[in-house]
C-alpha cells in the first residue's frame, strides 16, 4: 500500500508522517511536491503539519491554491482517504473539504503537549482499527487550533456523526480542563460527510513509538492500512 | 587626518584604529570602506578583546572534525555521521525588541548549522532575566519566549531544552543564548570558503533592506537610557523564508556544485564576502547594484552593512550555475549572481561597475586589531567571598526553606516556557523538556545525543575561575545523567565592558577555568561566541560563561531520565555533600545574598562520577538520575518525584556547619560532583560496587515510596511534605506571574 505525503514549502511534519508510514508501519510512502499535479497512484493521502506557506496570512489560505490540491480534491471526491494533520486540517477547512474554521488558541499562545482524545467514530479510514470510545494520547503543537463553527453546523456535525476525535479526560468525558485550545464542543478532529476525508489537530505521526512518549497514534496509520487492504472502509455515496 | 571625530565615534572606531585603516589601505578610506572596517573590527565580529584568551581553550581531539573558525564546530558521532553545533548570543537585540531579537537569534544559529551541510534537528536556549516582579522584565521574558517559539516552531526544528535563570543584574540586559545542533555525513560537511578564480558568487534569500545596519556595532557598546532609539538596528525575522533557504541549500549541497557557502549574519554582506575570501586565500569582487533590494535608493554603504535576515552567499563551481539556479527556483527563491572569485585577496565592491571599496581581505579578518586589555582583580571579590553564617540570624526551619526554594523561578518548573515551544517535531525527542538533559535520537542509527546548556553566574561572579569550572562540570554532568559521554562543547561568554580591567579579569579567569575543566574532562570546545558590553548604565551582568555540552549515547534505549520510576526502588546518593552554601540559591532566596566561596570542584572526582553515570546507564542499572545543583539535595529529591505520583523517604548524614546551619547546609549546599540516582533493589549491589571501582562515594539513602517527600538527617525528620504540596509552588511559580487567574485555582 502506498501513502502520498504532500510537501508544501513550509511543511515541517512531512518527514515525520513519511517516517511513520514507511519506517514504523512498513508501507510504501512517497513525497509529493505541492507544485505536482498527480498523486502518483497513492492509495492514501496525508497532508502533513507545518506552516504551509508561512501562514503570515490566514492559516492555510494560500495552500488551497497549490496545484496539488486539485488532485487531492479529485481523489477525495472519488472516495479516496485523505488525512489532514494540524496545519493541513486548517488547509482542509480552507479548501472547503471540511466545514468550520480555526481561531487562535484561547490562551493566545502556541501549545505543545500531549493531550487525550477520544475516538468517537470508528467508521472512517483512519479509525477503523479503533474501538469506539478508545482514548488516545497524542501531542498537539499549534497556535491556531481553536475549532469554530456556528451552532447549526456543529449540530449537523454531531447529527451526522462527523466528530471523529474529541478532547476528553481519561474517562472519555469532554471537560473544559481537557480542552487545550477552546475548540467548540471539544472538537479535535472531523470527517467529511462521506467519511473519507479526516482532519485533526493532534499529531498521530508523533505518537507512533513508545520511545517518543506514546505509540497511540500508530492506530491511525494501521487503520488506513486495514481500510485499504482489508476492504474495511468504503466511502459513502 | 581628515576624518571627523564624531564620524569615528558613530562607527565605534578609535583614532588609533583609524590610523591602522589608513596604513592597511595606504590611503584614506572612503565612507563605504570605513563602514566595512567598523563592522569587521567591532568586538562582535573581530573578537579583538577576547581572541588572545580564547586561543588557550582546548579545541582538538580525536572526534573533532571541525574546530573554531568555521560557521559551526563538528564532532564525529560514529556511523560516518557528525554532530554539528554551536551556541550564539542575541542579548542586545533581545533587550531592544524582545520578540524579533530572540527570533532572529534562532534564525541566525540555524543558518550557521545548515550552512555546514547539516540538517538541524535540535534547538536549546539559555536565558537570563531580571526578577519577574518587574513588569518590564515580564514583557521582555514573554517576548523572548514568544520570539523563540515563533521562529523555531514555524521552521520545524524542535526546541528540546535549555535553562532559564533570574537575577537583578539581568534586568536591563537579558541574556538570550541559542544553541542549535544538526547532523551531517562526514563527507557532506561544507565550508565557508571562496576559491577558484572566476567562480561565480551568488546571493540568495531575502532582499536587502535598511534593517540591522550597525547591528554588530550596537552589540559592541553598552546600553543607556537612549537604547530604545536603536530599535531600527534590530532585524525582523521571516522563518518561512529561512525554511525555504534551509531546504533549498541542503538540496543544492547534495549536487557537489558548491565551493563554499556562508550566511549573512552580523555585518551581513561585508562579513560573508571578506571571510569567505580570507579563508580561501582568494579575493571576492561583487557589484552591489546586482543585490536584490527591498527599498529604493540604498547606498553601497547601506547594502554592505545591512543585517537583513535570511540571506546566504555562495560560491558555485563555474559551469554548474544552471543546476543551482534551478533548485532555488523550485523553492521559489531567486539566486542572483553578484560577482566572482578573484586571485588578488581583495574585497572589491562595485556599484554599477564603479569601484567603491577595495580592501585586502586579511586586513578585515586575521589582521584585525588584537588587544591585550589591562586586567585587574575587582575589589568586590575578596569582600564578597567572606561569608559568616552566624550573621544570618537564627536558621529557618528546613521545611520552610524547602518550600521557598521550590517556588524560586530559577528552580521552579519552566513548563510555561517550553509548552510554547514545539519540542516534538521531527520525532526524535526521547527526553521531554523538564526531564533532564535534552536527548534526541539519531535516525538511521542506534545512537542518541544528549545536550545541556548551563552556567551559574553567581559562582562565576564570586570566583570566575572556579565558577567557570563548575559550569563545565554541571553541563557535562547533566548529559552524563542521561547516560551520555560528553564529546564536545560550545561556549557563549557573556560579560560586561572589556575596556574595564575588572571585567577583563573576570573574562580571562573564566576562560582559564573553562579551559582547565574541559581539558581535565576531555571535552574539546569546537566553537562559540563572545558577547561583551552586557552593561546598562555602567552596571554589568553577572559574568555568565554558558557552556553547551553534547554527549553521545551508544544505545538510545538506554537513555535515563530524571524522575523516579517505581515504588520500592533504592535511592542512592553519588558524591559527597560538604558545608558549601557559598553562592547558593538558598542564600539568594532567603537572604538576598550573593556571597561566599563557590563549591570546591575536584575534576578527577567529577570525571569519575560522570563515568559512573554513563556506565551505570549503559548497563541498565541506573533507572533515574538527577544532578544536585541549584537548591541542593533537597530540591533534587523533589525534582525526582514531581509528576510521577511517587514519593521518597531518605535519611542522610549530617554535614557539620557553623552557627546551627548543619541541617540547612546538608540539604541546600550546592556541592559539586553529586547526583541522586534510583536503582532496582536487585541491582543496588552492582551499582555500589561499580562506584567503588571508580572510586566514587555512593551511599544508599532511602527508597522510592508513598506519596510524601520525607527527608531525615541522622534519623531526625526535617522535611515531610505531601507530594501535592511540593508540586504546587514549583509548578505555579512562573505561570502565576503571567496568568494570575490560574494561580488562584
Amino acid at each position: 500500500m502506498k501513502f502520498a505525503v504532500v510537501v508544501f514549502p513550509g511543511s515541517n511534519s512531512d518527514h515525520d508522517a513519511h517516517y511513520a508510514a514507511q519506517q514504523v508501519l512498513g508501507q510504501e510512502a512517497e513525497y509529493i511536491w505541492h507544485k505536482d499535479i498527480s498523486l502518483k497512484g497513492a492509495d492514501v493521502v496525508i497532508l502533513p503539519g507545518g506552516f504551509a506557506h508561512g501562514d503570515y496570512l490566514r492559516t492555510g489560505a494560500i495552500a488551497r491554491f497549490s496545484p496539488i490540491m486539485a488532485a487531492v480534491k479529485t481523489f477525495a471526491d472519488a472516495g479516496g482517504p485523505v488525512l489532514g494533520i494540524c496545519n493541513c486540517f486548517q488547509v482542509l477547512l480552507e479548501a472547503g473539504l471540511l466545514p468550520g474554521a480555526m481561531l487562535r488558541n484561547k490562551s493566545v499562545k502556541f501549545v505543545c503537549e500531549h493531550v487525550l482524545v477520544t475516538v468517537e467514530q470508528a467508521d472512517t479510514p483512519f479509525t477503523v482499527a479503533c474501538r469506539p470510545g478508545q482514548v488516545l494520547r497524542m501531542p498537539i503543537a499549534h497556535g491556531e487550533g481553536n475549532y469554530y463553527a456556528d451552532a447549526d453546523v456543529v449540530a449537523r456535525l454531531e447529527r451526522n456523526r462527523q466528530v471523529v476525535f474529541r478532547y476528553t479526560n481519561a474517562n472519555g468525558v469532554a471537560t473544559d480542563d481537557s480542552n487545550p485550545n477552546g475548540s467548540v464542543a471539544n472538537i479535535a478532529g472531523l470527517c467529511s460527510e462521506r467519511r473519507n476525508v479526516v482532519g485533526l489537530m493532534p499529531h498521530p505521526e508523533r505518537a507512533c513509538e513508545l520511545a517518543l512518549g506514546s505509540a497511540d497514534g500508530l492506530i491511525v496509520f494501521e487503520s488506513a492500512l486495514k481500510a485499504m487492504t482489508q476492504g474495511a472502509f468504503v466511502a459513502a455515496r | 587626518m581628515t576624518i571627523a571625530t564624531d564620524v569615528l565615534e558613530r562607527h565605534g572606531l578609535t583614532h588609533e584604529e583609524y590610523q591602522r585603516i589608513v596604513d592597511a589601505l595606504m590611503r584614506e578610506p572612503t565612507l563605504t570602506e570605513l563602514g566595512i572596517f567598523s563592522v569587521m573590527w567591532s568586538e562582535h565580529c573581530s573578537y579583538k578583546s577576547s581572541r588572545v584568551h580564547l586561543k588557550t581553550l582546548p579545541t582538538t581531539g580525536p572526534r573533532v572534525l571541525q574546530g573554531p573558525g568555521e560557521n559551526a564546530g563538528a564532532v564525529d558521532i560514529g556511523d560516518g555521521l557528525a554532530a554539528v553545533f554551536k551556541i550564539e548570543s542575541h542579548n542586545h537585540p533581545s533587550f531592544i525588541e524582545p520578540y524579533q531579537g530572540a527570533a532572529t537569534g534562532v534564525g541566525g544559529i540555524i543558518r550557521d548549522i545548515f550552512t555546514m551541510g547539516a540538517r538541524p534537528i535540535a534547538l536549546l536556549n539559555s536565558l537570563r532575566f531580571g526578577p519577574l516582579e518587574d513588569p518590564l522584565v515580564r514583557r521582555t521574558f514573554a517576548g523572548v519566549v514568544a520570539g523563540i517559539a515563533g521562529y523555531g516552531n514555524s521552521i520545524g526544528i524542535p526546541t528540546v531544552g535549555g535553562e532559564v535563570a533570574f537575577d537583578d543584574s539581568y534586568t536591563g540586559n537579558p541574556l538570550v543564548n541559542v544553541f542549535c545542533l544538526g547532523i551531517a555525513a562526514h563527507d557532506d560537511i561544507i565550508k565557508g570558503v571562496a576559491s577558484g578564480a572566476g567562480n561565480p558568487v551568488y546571493y540568495v534569500g531575502a532582499k536587502t533592506g535598511r534593517d540591522g545596519i550597525h547591528g554588530a556595532t550596537m552589540a559592541s557598546a553598552e546600553f543607556d537610557e537612549r537604547s530604545a532609539e536603536k530599535r531600527p538596528a534590530v532585524q525582523v525575522g521571516d522563518p518561512f523564508m529561512e525554511k525555504l533557504l534551509l531546504e533549498a541549500c541542503l538540496e543544492v549541497m547534495k549536487t557537489d556544485a558548491l565551493v563554499g557557502i556562508q550566511d549573512m549574519g552580523a555585518a551581513g554582506l561585508t562579513c560573508s564576502t571578506c571571510e569567505m575570501g580570507s579563508r580561501g586565500g582568494a579575493g571576492v569582487d561583487i557589484d552591489v547594484s546586482l543585490v536584490p533590494q527591498r527599498e529604493t535608493g540604498m547606498t553601497p554603504y547601506e547594502i554592505m552593512l545591512s543585517e537583513s535576515q535570511e540571506r546566504m552567499l555562495m560560491v558555485v563551481k563555474r559551469g554548474r550555475e544552471a543546476e543551482v539556479e534551478e533548485i532555488f527556483e523550485k523553492w521559489d527563491l531567486h539566486a542572483v549572481r553578484v560577482g566572482e572569485v578573484t586571485t588578488d585577496g581583495r574585497l572589491r565592491v562595485r556599484n554599477h561597475g564603479e569601484v567603491v571599496a577595495e580592501i585586502p581581505n586579511r586586513s578585515l579578518t586575521d589582521d584585525a586589531p588584537l588587544y591585550r586589555r589591562p586586567m585587574s582583580e575587582p575589589a568586590y571579590v575578596s569582600e564578597a567571598q567572606q561569608l559568616s553564617l552566624a550573621s544570618l540570624g537564627k536558621p529557618v526551619a528546613p521545611a520552610a526553606v524547602f518550600m521557598r526554594l521550590l517556588a524560586s523561578p530559577t528552580i521552579a518548573s519552566k513548563r510555561w516556557v517550553y509548552r510554547q515551544y514545539d519540542h516534538m517535531v521531527r520525532t526524535n525527542t526521547l527526553v521531554m523538556p523538564g526531564m533532564g538533559a535534552a536527548v534526541v535520537r539519531v535516525k538511521g542509527t542506534r545512537r542518541a545525543l544528549a545536550m545541556s546548556v548551563d552556567c551559574n553566574g553567581r559562582f562565576v561572579y564570586l570566583d570566575p575561575y572556579g565558577g567557570a569550572q563548575l559550569a563545565v562540570a554541571e553541563a557535562s554532568r547533566n548529559v552524563a545523567c542521561a547516560g551520555a559521554t560528553p564529546i564536545g562543547a560550545t561556549n557563549c561568554l557573556n560579560f560586561g565592558n572589556p575596556e574595564k580591567p575588572e571585567i577583563m579579569w573576570q573574562f580571562a579567569r573564566a576562560v582559564e577555568g573553562m579551559g582547565a575543566a574541559c581539558r581535565a574532562l576531555d571535552i574539546p570546545i569546537t566553537g562559540g561566541n563572545v558577547s561583551l558590553y552586557n552593561e546598562t548604565d555602567g552596571r554589568a551582568v553577572l559574568p555568565t560563561p554558558v557552556l553547551g555540552v553534547v554527549g553521545l549515547i551508544d544505545d538510545a534505549e538506554a537513555v535515563v531520565r530524571r524522575v523516579f520510576r517505581a515504588e520500592g526502588d533504592v535511592v542512592v546518593m553519588l558524591g559527597e555533600t560538604r558545608d558549601e552554601l557559598g553562592g547558593s540559591e538558598y542564600l539568594e532566596v532567603m537572604h538576598g545574598l550573593i556571597r561566599g566561596v563557590p563549591p570546591a570542584l575536584d575534576l578527577k572526582r567529577e570525571a569519575a562520577v560522570q563515568r559512573l553515570l554513563a556506565e551505570g546507564a549503559a548497563r541498565g542499572a541506573i533507572k533515574s538520575a538527577q544532578d544536585c545543583s541549584e537548591g541542593g539535595l533537597a530540591v533534587a529529591l523533589a525534582e525526582c518525584c514531581i509528576g510521577t505520583g511517587l514519593g521518597v523517604d531518605v535519611d542522610v548524614q549530617s554535614v557539620a556547619s557553623a552557627a546551627g546551619f548543619g541541617d540547612l547546609s546538608t540539604l541546600f549546599s550546592e556541592s559539586a560532583s553529586r547526583a541522586v540516582v534510583s536503582v532496582a533493589p536487585a541491582r543496588e549491589a552492582e551499582l555500589l560496587s561499580l562506584a567503588a571501582r571508580l572510586q566514587v562515594p555512593a551511599r544508599r539513602i532511602g527508597v522510592v515510596t508513598g506519596d510524601r517527600v520525607r527527608v531525615a538527617i541522622d534519623g531526625r525528620t526535617v522535611i515531610d511534605e505531601p507530594l501535592a504540596d511540593v508540586e504546587r509552588p514549583w509548578a505555579m511559580a512562573i505561570e502565576r506571574c503571567f496568568e494570575p487567574a490560574n494561580a488562584l485555582a
